[in-house]
């Protein structure tokens, strides 16, 4: 691509007549939104105009074959009146609130273990990072295999060691600590980036340390923690927003049983939406989810945002 | 940006040699166990899809399958039309490989390299639709394809792709970019080089192990999916293999082994194309974590 031969052709078409008496700044903002524009001509197609019709479809009843219907505000009243929701919400955040933290801490955890030189310590890695790429589908089916009450592996286990059997999928007590069980199989892309973390943080800040009479726990305390800050938040929202996307697990593990007790709110946006034919309604409980994403980021980032500790590049 | 191998936590000071010794031990132990415990699940599903339906039921579990059937394989991957979900999914994902590839990078090109106004102001942008996950707008977005005709076609899987490939890919790619020295470019450009010459000829190959990273993860993506290919997807025909896999499960006629093995049969080429790629794998979670 060398500088444009402008052949005479070129030049009589007024677009290029056009661009040749911008001035060279003109241009590069021109050739900029050109190179943007794919994610502008996306961001309209499949975010702001699909916004748009959920807003519509939230004021209307659409069964799939007949015509929408205006219903005015009918679907946003049954947000408030609807039984089932305040079970999908619970199971949501209760979900939340276990499987983030504990994930978390035990990818942390993790990433310490595999932050040592040992001998074949590159096995481990692969070992503790290759369940994250193992498809949902198939994890879900192996899962729910592992927690079968007669004949799985999980209650055999228990039962050789003198307990008695738990009916992991089918008692409501029991199946969120199941679906906490499965998402700590696979913090392994979580533990990468905490390693990573780990291994940029220089050894001098820990020798430094030791001179002024740390132990094991002031160091992590106050070398490793505070320099880990900006990776801790990045994965704690990371893991926030998939914690609130579960789908799969919950579709073919339990598909939101005992009682509705993992019925998460993606499964209930999708059976409402694709199974009970409601997408009017559908639609309102997207927008729910959307409002509580909001907020979870906005309190995350202005609450913990504010704690991270970024090292002065020039260090 | 490489994972280091040849480092330890924390230096440890020569005289507390013992307690040294301990600690390692101790690390060592630690491994191993929650290595085995992230290991069983994998060497139970290996096992389980080799057993025969009368073992499968036994108790206490036997690890070693006898008699050994691979032919559980063979009836898993017929008893429904494995080979068409494999050849949906392979259209599907290649196709979403070459459109993440090709658009994710040339806007990442536009917000890495080119100075113009509003550029941050759509950066900003991008940055919040990372944050917005696609189960939101699965809704509207079906209204949307049912209005174009696109449902039960490859389209919505496909189509969305070519507009940027995603915030996370344009995010990942314009961190590459920024790294690449400016004079490159700068002296392409003074051999008569267009930005779009730049783009193509200097950054595009200077960005391949970039560029392997997001195609496999976009791969993956694709083969692993249900949600998505679940919502558009209605003849069996069309099914991928998560769907196709994900009906086999609502089934409650298809047994155990049958189910695992299929599992394990969906697993495998992924498993091969980590090993195959295992350093773009590690390269890519990286530079999304610390570079942010």
């Amino acid at each position: 691509m060398t500088a444009q031969p402008a052949t005479t052709e070129m030049q009589g078409n007024p677009l290029v007549r056009f661009y040749h008496r911008l001035s060279l700044k003109q241009r590069r903002t021109i050739i900029g939104y050109v190179f943007i524009m794919p994610f502008i001509l996306g961001f309209i197609f499949w975010f702001l105009i699909p916004a748009l019709v959920a807003g519509y479809l939230t004021f209307h009843n659409w069964n799939l074959i007949s015509p929408p219907r205006f219903v005015g505000l009918d679907n946003i009243e049954r947000l408030f009146t609807d039984p089932i929701l305040p079970k999908s919400l619970q199971a949501s955040f209760v979900y939340t609130l276990f499987s983030v933290p504990l994930g978390q801490i035990f990818a942390f955890f993790l990433a310490t273990l595999i932050n040592t030189r040992v001998r074949g310590i590159s096995i481990f890695r692969t070992i503790y990072y290759l369940p994250t790429i193992v498809p949902a589908v198939a994890s879900a089916i192996l899962w729910a295999w592992i927690f079968n009450t007669e004949f799985g592996l999980l209650n055999a286990g228990i039962r050789a060691l003198g307990g008695s059997r738990i009916a992991w999928l089918q008692d409501t007590g029991w199946v969120m600590v199941a679906f906490v069980i499965v998402s700590m199989w696979s913090v392994g892309g979580t533990m990468i980036i905490f390693l990573a973390g780990l291994q940029g943080i220089p050894d001098t800040y820990y020798e430094a340390a030791e001179i002024d009479g740390a132990g094991t726990w002031a160091k992590l305390r106050h070398v490793t923690l505070p320099m880990m800050s900006p990776i801790i938040f990045f994965n704690l929202v990371l893991g926030f927003i998939n914690s609130f996307q579960v789908f799969t697990t919950a579709y073919l593990l339990t598909d939101g049983g005992p009682q509705n007790s993992t019925l998460f709110l993606v499964l209930y946006i999708y059976r409402t939406a694709f199974q009970s034919q409601k997408m009017g309604y559908a639609a309102a409980l997207s927008w729910l989810l959307f409002l509580i994403l909001m907020i979870f980021s906005v309190i995350i980032f202005k609450y913990l945002g504010s704690r991270v500790y970024y090292v002065n590049p020039g260090d | 940006m490489t994972v280091n191998e040849t480092r330890i936590t924390a230096p440890i000071l020569v005289e507390k040699n013992t307690r040294r010794g301990m600690a390692r031990f101790i690390n060592i132990a630690l491994l191993l166990i929650f290595g085995a415990l992230m290991l069983i699940p994998f060497l139970w599903l290996l096992s389980s899809s080799f057993k025969s339906q009368i073992q499968i039921f036994q108790y206490p579990p036997q690890w070693i399958p006898d008699p050994f059937q691979p032919e559980n394989y063979i009836n898993a991957l017929t008893y429904k039309p494995f080979h068409l979900y494999f050849r949906n999914t392979l259209i599907i994902a290649i196709s979403n490989v070459i459109a993440v590839v090709l658009t994710s990078s040339f806007c990442a090109y536009g917000f890495a390299r080119i100075n113009f106004p509003g550029r941050d102001f759509w950066f900003a942008i991008v940055m919040a639709t990372l944050f917005l996950p696609y189960a939101i707008l699965i809704v509207p977005s079906f209204m949307i394809f049912t209005r174009l005709g696109w449902v039960d076609t490859f389209l919505p899987l496909i189509v969305p792709q070519f507009f940027g490939g995603g915030a996370f890919n344009i995010f990942l790619m314009r961190q590459f970019f920024r790294t690449i020295p400016e004079e490159l470019a700068d002296a392409a450009r003074l051999d008569g080089c267009s930005e779009f010459g730049v783009y193509w000829r200097i950054m595009m190959p200077l960005a391949k192990p970039a560029l392997i990273t997001i195609a496999i993860f976009t791969f993956l993506f694709a083969w692993n999916d249900l949600l998505a290919p679940l919502t558009y997807l209605r003849s069996p025909d069309n099914f991928t293999i998560a769907t196709g896999l994900a009906s086999f499960r609502s089934q409650t006629d298809i047994s155990w082994d049958l189910q695992l093995a299929a599992s394990t049969a969906m697993t495998f080429p992924v498993i091969i194309l980590f090993f195959a790629a295992q350093r773009y794998f590690i390269q890519g979670i990286v530079m999304t974590g610390i570079k942010g």
